[in-house]
């Protein structure tokens, strides 16, 4: 698999890299370097307008790209698929187009304290903007939450339950379909974050109900700079676009102007083109491979890394023992997460050490910071032994220095 | 291992195990409060100028062994220091960070530090003090109206 995948077919610092970094982005395919390469050696030109062979070319393939992504995610229609910048873009889209639009004093928003930034301050602006109450569905010892506690937050009140699939941090995964469940028996629409789910499991928003579905593209396989949203239809049509300009527009009047139709009335301006062509040959990519495939491997190397890490005497893991996604989070001692990295850094071993966007789940574990490894599809069993080995040595290291 | 013996020296981990003027001071100074937003270090310094003079600095925080051990050293470096003059060692430090050869005289601690511009990713843990004490003592010196966070 890692043959695939140029940029891991190099020397970081005198050793063969160790790429561990995956749920901060994800290295890419040759087939989809080559996807962008040909779209711009071959067909590019703006799309939806142009009456040349190059625009209708570039049109096909931008729209080809949000056929694939309709179906990778099982949407009833392409109608329902809003490319945007990622993640951030989609939610945003969501908490000014239909949460401001929406909500009155004394409604509520329920989120929980495991979310990314990104799925946290959109929600904390649009109730500030709307008198809107933010109320966290609190989190067990181990990272997860329970379903009763899920009852018990979300009440007839509640308009909106924005929450992540995957954490970026514990590794928890979520029942979406159950918080779905209760969200909607209380009058709720739910808005799920899964920029760490979709690169890793198979997501049906149908078969989940979700109402509004994000993503990035950059953390499976594709370019940087595209994800998408995806909605139900009947809400999109509701919502109003957030951006204007041109693209979105239907007919343009000196005082007044009217849309397109889904999806293009979310998509003003010129859309990011090459971007889409990517993840729809990353989507080929993932789909070749098959998504129960990348599940397995990844819990194979999962629970490898959580038994190779746990032997480590002083290292601390935090998130669930079982039921968790790939990436082990976790602190050596008293010895600060950068300097961790940055030692692991010197043996070739990319890994994120941070707050990891998660400044509120940071409080929560009472740590500044962590360290995290986080695992995809080309990792392997001797990735983990490397990083285990670069681990005890760090502790070693700073185990000699700290000697007074 | 010759790489990160360098960068994490003895006395910059001795800094870092057993920092000098940690701790908080009394009223008549001046608090600065930085952070590295990308990594969570954080530092609050506290300054006390007295007719241009550094009287007396003391700083809390958390962070990693770059930016705790590069607090300590700065305080130390700095302490009895005009206003001038310890605008001039941040400068030298600046100088430090990008690879030049500069010595501290008064306070060779802070050269060991020297080995982080090989690291370009953790500069910014080495300068978070410095960049404090810049605003503290140009706040004091009444070139700043207020401090920002």
């Amino acid at each position: 698999m890692k043959s695939e995948f140029p940029i891991l077919h190099q020397d970081i610092n005198g050793h063969p890299l160790v790429y561990l970094d995956n749920a901060a982005t994800t290295q890419k395919p040759r087939s989809v370097i080559e996807a962008v390469k040909r779209y711009y050696e071959w067909d590019n030109a703006n799309v939806h307008r142009g009456v040349h062979t190059l625009g209708s070319r570039a049109t096909d393939a931008y729209e080809g790209a949000r056929e694939k992504v309709a179906r990778f995610l099982n949407a009833s229609s392409t109608r329902e698929i809003i490319f945007t910048r990622g993640t951030t873009t989609a939610l945003n889209i969501v908490a000014s187009g239909y949460a401001r639009q929406t909500l009155r004093e004394g409604d509520e928003i329920v989120i929980t304290p495991m979310e990314h930034h990104s799925n946290l301050i959109p929600w904390q602006q649009a109730a500030k903007a709307t008198g809107a109450t933010l109320k966290y569905i609190p989190l067990q010892n181990d990272g997860t939450i329970t379903l009763e506690d899920v009852e018990a937050t979300v009440t007839e009140r509640t308009k909106i339950v924005a929450i992540t699939y995957v954490s970026n941090v514990l590794g928890t995964i979520n029942p979406i379909a159950q918080i779905t469940e209760i969200a909607h028996r209380k009058g709720a629409v739910i808005v799920v974050d899964g920029a760490q789910s979709t690169p890793h499991l198979k997501v049906d928003v149908q078969a989940l109900d979700v109402d509004f579905y994000a993503f990035s593209g950059h953390k499976m396989c594709a370019p940087t700079g595209i994800g998408a949203l995806y909605g139900k239809a009947k809400l999109l049509e509701r919502m109003e676009p957030v951006e204007f300009g041109g693209e979105m527009i239907d007919f343009v009047e000196l005082h007044d102007s009217t849309w397109k139709e889904l999806p293009w009335k979310f998509e003003g301006g010129t859309p990011i083109i090459a971007g889409a062509v990517g993840l729809g040959a990353a989507i080929d990519f993932l789909e070749q491979v098959g998504l129960h495939n990348i599940d397995q491997h990844e819990k194979k190397l999962t629970r490898y890394a959580m038994e190779r890490l746990s032997a480590i005497e002083g290292l601390t893991i935090y998130g669930p023992r079982e039921e968790r996604a790939g990436l082990v989070t976790f602190n050596l001692g008293d010895v600060h997460p950068h300097d961790v990295a940055t030692v692991l850094d010197t043996d070739g071993i990319a890994v994120r050490a941070g707050h990891h966007c998660c400044q509120p789940l940071m409080r929560w574990l009472k740590v500044s910071a962590t360290a995290r490894a986080s695992f995809y599809l080309y990792n392997t069993e001797q990735d983990i032994d490397r990083l285990a080995e670069s681990l005890v040595k760090t502790k070693e290291f700073f185990g000699y220095e700290s000697i007074r | 291992m010759s790489q990160l013996d360098d960068l994490y020296r003895r006395v910059i981990m001795d800094h870092y195990k057993t920092p000098r003027n940690r701790g908080e001071l009394e009223e008549g100074s001046v608090t600065v409060n930085l952070n590295n937003p990308t990594c969570g270090d954080r530092i609050s310094l506290q300054l006390q100028l007295e007719n241009g003079i550094v009287r007396n600095v003391k700083f809390t925080g958390e962070g990693c062994s770059i930016s705790m051990s590069s607090a300590s050293m700065m305080t130390e470096a700095v302490m009895g220091k005009t206003s001038e003059e310890a605008l001039k060692l941040a400068d030298k430090f600046s100088a430090l960070m990008k690879g030049e050869p500069v010595e501290f005289e008064d306070y060779e601690d802070v050269e060991a530090l020297s080995g982080v511009n090989k690291f370009p990713a953790r500069i910014k843990c080495a300068t978070l003090a410095w960049n404090a004490l810049r605003k503290g003592v140009e706040h004091g010196e009444g070139k700043h109206e207020g401090i920002e966070d």
